[in-house]
C-alpha cells in the first residue's frame, strides 16, 4: 500500500518547500508531488528533466456567437457570477463554467468551450520521480489541478513500486488545500512561532481533523519567539498532536536555496540534523502501523 | 483609490505591509481578503462585529415531486448531484450555486436554500481612524471567491482602500486584484521569492492593473529580484531590511510603525508615490490631504 504524506502550513512562507525538498532527498523510495500549483517552487531545488507533459483542462468557459445573439439579455440576468456584461461580453475570469447561459439562451448562441488551463508534468530528478504543474496565468480550478497531479503521482507510485508519495501542499485552507490532503495518511503542518503562524496552524489543523486525517507539527524558526513556541507545544499537547521537531532560524536555508540544493544536501550541520530527525519520526508514524500489522500476521501464522 | 497588497509566494509580508500601510495613511479602509487565513486583526486587535453571513444557494429536492429523471444530474457541471436508485443526492460542497438544476428540473422539484460558507466582520480603530473589514471562510469550505466578492461590496469609493490579498495566482487572487486601481507585490530576495514574483507579475499584467514591488527582508538573500525588476521596468517602491526587531514585533502581532515612527513616514511617502504613478497612468487620482512630494 502506497502511503501519502502532505506538508502544509496554513500560513505561507513557514518553510514547507524547504522541508519537502529535504524529505525528497532523504526518502529512499518515494514519488514527489508539488501540489502548490499556483506558486510552485519545488522545481527550483529538484531541477527536473521533464519526461511527460499533460494538458490540464479547467472549467469550461461560455462563448457567445455574436451573429446569433439578439442581445435579449436573458443570459446576463441568469448568470449568478456577474460574468456577462450588458453588451453580452463574457468575463472569462468570472465565468465559472456552469452552463446556465447556454441553457437559457433562446437563440442557441452560447456554447461552453473547454479551455486549457495549465499543464502538469512527470519528471525525473536526482531524488526520483516528480509530478509537478503549472497553472495558466489567472486560471481557476487549482483544486482540480492538484487532484490531477496527485492522481498521476499515485499511478507512478503503483507502476514503479514506490511506497510513499510526498506532497508539497499549498498555503491556505480552501479548495487547493482540501484537494491536497483528502485521503492522505498523514499531514505535517510546518508552522512558525508568530501570532499569524499560530492562528493559521489552528485553522488548518481543524481542516485536517474535519477530514479525519492524522496531523503532526514541526516548528520552524522556533527561536524567533520562544514564548510562542512553548504555547504551540501546549496547544499540540492539548490536541494530541505530536510535535516532531523545533528548528532554529538559520540563514543556511536561503544559502541552500540560492545554490539550488536541498538543505540536507547543502550542509550536514545542525539544521540538517533537525530535518533528518523530523523525517525519521514521520517515517515511523507512517509505517509503524503497517509494521505492527505484519508482525501480527507473522505471529498468527507461526501459531 | 483601491490598492491591493499581493504576492505570489506566501509569507513574504503582505499582511505586515497592508496593516502598517493602512495605519500610516489613517482614515483608510482596510480589507482582509485572505479569507482562508485572515490575519490582519491579529495586528489590530479590534473588537469585530459581524456584518453578514456569506451564503451560496444550494439545491434542495422535494422528493415527492422528483421523478428521478436525472436532468439535474446531467446538467450540473460540478458533479454536485448524483442519482441513486430511489433518490437524488446533493453534495453541497461541490455546488457553486449557479441555479442551473432549479432551471432544468421539469417537475419543479428543486428549490434553493442558503448554505453559509463564511462571514464578514467589521471593526473601527479609534486611534488611526481606519475601518477594517474581514472575511472568513468556514472550516472545510473550499470556495473563497464568494466571500471575497461580498467583502468588496463594502468598499467606499470615496476612501482609500488597502486590500490584503491571498497568496498565489489562482481564483481568489484574481477576484481580489482584478477590481483594484494599483497592486503592490511584496516579495523576498530569494529564488523562491523571484520565481513566484514573476508568476504574480504576469497575472497582474494580464488583469491590466498597474503594479510595483516591495522587497521585504532585504539583505537576507541575493540581488536577483532587483535585477529582474530593473530589466522589466517595474518600480521598486520600498525595501524593508531583514531586521530582527521587525521580525520579533511581527511575531508578537505588533505593527512596526507603532514602535518605529520613521516607518510611518516611509509608508506615507509610499502612498504618495503610488498616487503619483497612478495619476501619471490615468490622471484620474489625486492624493488629497497628503504632501505632493517624495
Amino acid at each position: 500500500m502506497v502511503k501519502q504524506l502532505t506538508v502544509i502550513s496554513g500560513k505561507g512562507g513557514t518553510g514547507k518547500t524547504t522541508f519537502t525538498s529535504s524529505f525528497a532527498a532523504l526518502a529512499e523510495n518515494a514519488v514527489i508531488a508539488d501540489c502548490d500549483v499556483d506558486a510552485a517552487d519545488m522545481h527550483l531545488i529538484l531541477q527536473p528533466e521533464i519526461s511527460e507533459i499533460h494538458n490540464f483542462f479547467g472549467l469550461d468557459v461560455a462563448s457567445i456567437n455574436k451573429e446569433l445573439c439578439t442581445a435579449c439579455g436573458i443570459c446576463v440576468s441568469s448568470c449568478r457570477f456577474d460574468a456577462i456584461d450588458s453588451n453580452q461580453v463574457v468575463d472569462t475570469y468570472k465565468c465559472e463554467g456552469c452552463g446556465v447561459c447556454e441553457h437559457v439562451c433562446p437563440e442557441d448562441a452560447v456554447s461552453m468551450i473547454a479551455k486549457k488551463a495549465g499543464e502538469y508534468y512527470c519528471s525525473n530528478t536526482r531524488f526520483g520521480p516528480l509530478v509537478h504543474a503549472k497553472l495558466g496565468i489567472g486560471e481557476e480550478a487549482s483544486g482540480k489541478l492538484v487532484s490531477d497531479v496527485r492522481r498521476r503521482a499515485s499511478e507512478l507510485a503503483e507502476q514503479s513500486g514506490k511506497d510513499l508519495i510526498v506532497i508539497d501542499g499549498p498555503p491556505g485552507t480552501g479548495c487547493a488545500v482540501i484537494a491536497a490532503i483528502t485521503g492522505t495518511d498523514l499531514v505535517l503542518v510546518v508552522t512558525e512561532p508568530t501570532k499569524s503562524g499560530v492562528h493559521d496552524l489552528e485553522r488548518v489543523v481543524q481542516v485536517a481533523q474535519h477530514f479525519r486525517i492524522p496531523v503532526a507539527v514541526c516548528i520552524n524558526k522556533y527561536d524567533i519567539n520562544k514564548r510562542l513556541s512553548v504555547s504551540i507545544c501546549e496547544y499540540c499537547k492539548d490536541n494530541n498532536i505530536p510535535v516532531l521537531g523545533m528548528l532554529p532560524y538559520d540563514n543556511i536555508v536561503i544559502e541552500a536555496m540560492i545554490a539550488g540544493s536541498s538543505v540536507v544536501e547543502y550542509s550536514g550541520a545542525k539544521f540538517s540534523e533537525g530535518i533528518r530527525s523530523v523525517w525519521n519520526s514521520l517515517v515511523s508514524i507512517l509505517f509503524q502501523e503497517e509494521k505492527e500489522d505484519i508482525i501480527r500476521l507473522i505471529q498468527k501464522s507461526e501459531k | 483609490m483601491k490598492i491591493a497588497i499581493a504576492s505570489g509566494k506566501g509569507g513574504t509580508g503582505k499582511t505586515t505591509v497592508a496593516v502598517n500601510f493602512a495605519l500610516a495613511i489613517g482614515d483608510a479602509q482596510l480589507f482582509d481578503c485572505d479569507v482562508e487565513e485572515p490575519n490582519c486583526n491579529l495586528f489590530l486587535g479590534l473588537d469585530l462585529e459581524k456584518q453578514e453571513d456569506v451564503s451560496i444557494a444550494v439545491p434542495e429536492i422535494n422528493t415527492e415531486k422528483c421523478s428521478l429523471c436525472g436532468s439535474c444530474v446531467e446538467f450540473c457541471h460540478y458533479n454536485a448531484i448524483a442519482k441513486l436508485p430511489r433518490s437524488v443526492m446533493i453534495f453541497p460542497k461541490l455546488c457553486h450555486g449557479c441555479g442551473g438544476c432549479h432551471i432544468v428540473c421539469p417537475e419543479n422539484a428543486i428549490s434553493e436554500i442558503k448554505r453559509p460558507i463564511g462571514m464578514i466582520e467589521k471593526g473601527v480603530d479609534p486611534g488611526s481612524g481606519i475601518s477594517f473589514f474581514q472575511g472568513t471562510l468556514g472550516i472545510g469550505e473550499p470556495m473563497a471567491t464568494p466571500v471575497i466578492r461580498r467583502l468588496q461590496a463594502h468598499m467606499d469609493e470615496n476612501k482609500v482602500a488597502v486590500v490584503d490579498s491571498p497568496p498565489g495566482t489562482a481564483c481568489p487572487v484574481i477576484a481580489t486584484v482584478g477590481e483594484m486601481d494599483y497592486c503592490v507585490l511584496v516579495t523576498e530576495p530569494t529564488p523562491f521569492g523571484l520565481n513566484d514574483l514573476i508568476l504574480a507579475v504576469n497575472v497582474v499584467r494580464q488583469l491590466e492593473v498597474p503594479l510595483g514591488v516591495i522587497i521585504n527582508r532585504h539583505g537576507s538573500g541575493d540581488d536577483s529580484v532587483e535585477e529582474y525588476c530593473y530589466s522589466e521596468n517595474i518600480p521598486i517602491l520600498m525595501k524593508i531590511p531583514y531586521d530582527r526587531e521587525i521580525a520579533v514585533l511581527y511575531s508578537e502581532g505588533i505593527p512596526f510603525v507603532q514602535r518605529m515612527p520613521q516607518w510611518k513616514e516611509k509608508f506615507r511617502s509610499l502612498y504618495e508615490k503610488i498616487c503619483f504613478i497612478s495619476s501619471e497612468n490615468t490622471s484620474q487620482y489625486s492624493c488629497s490631504g497628503v504632501r505632493n512630494q517624495w
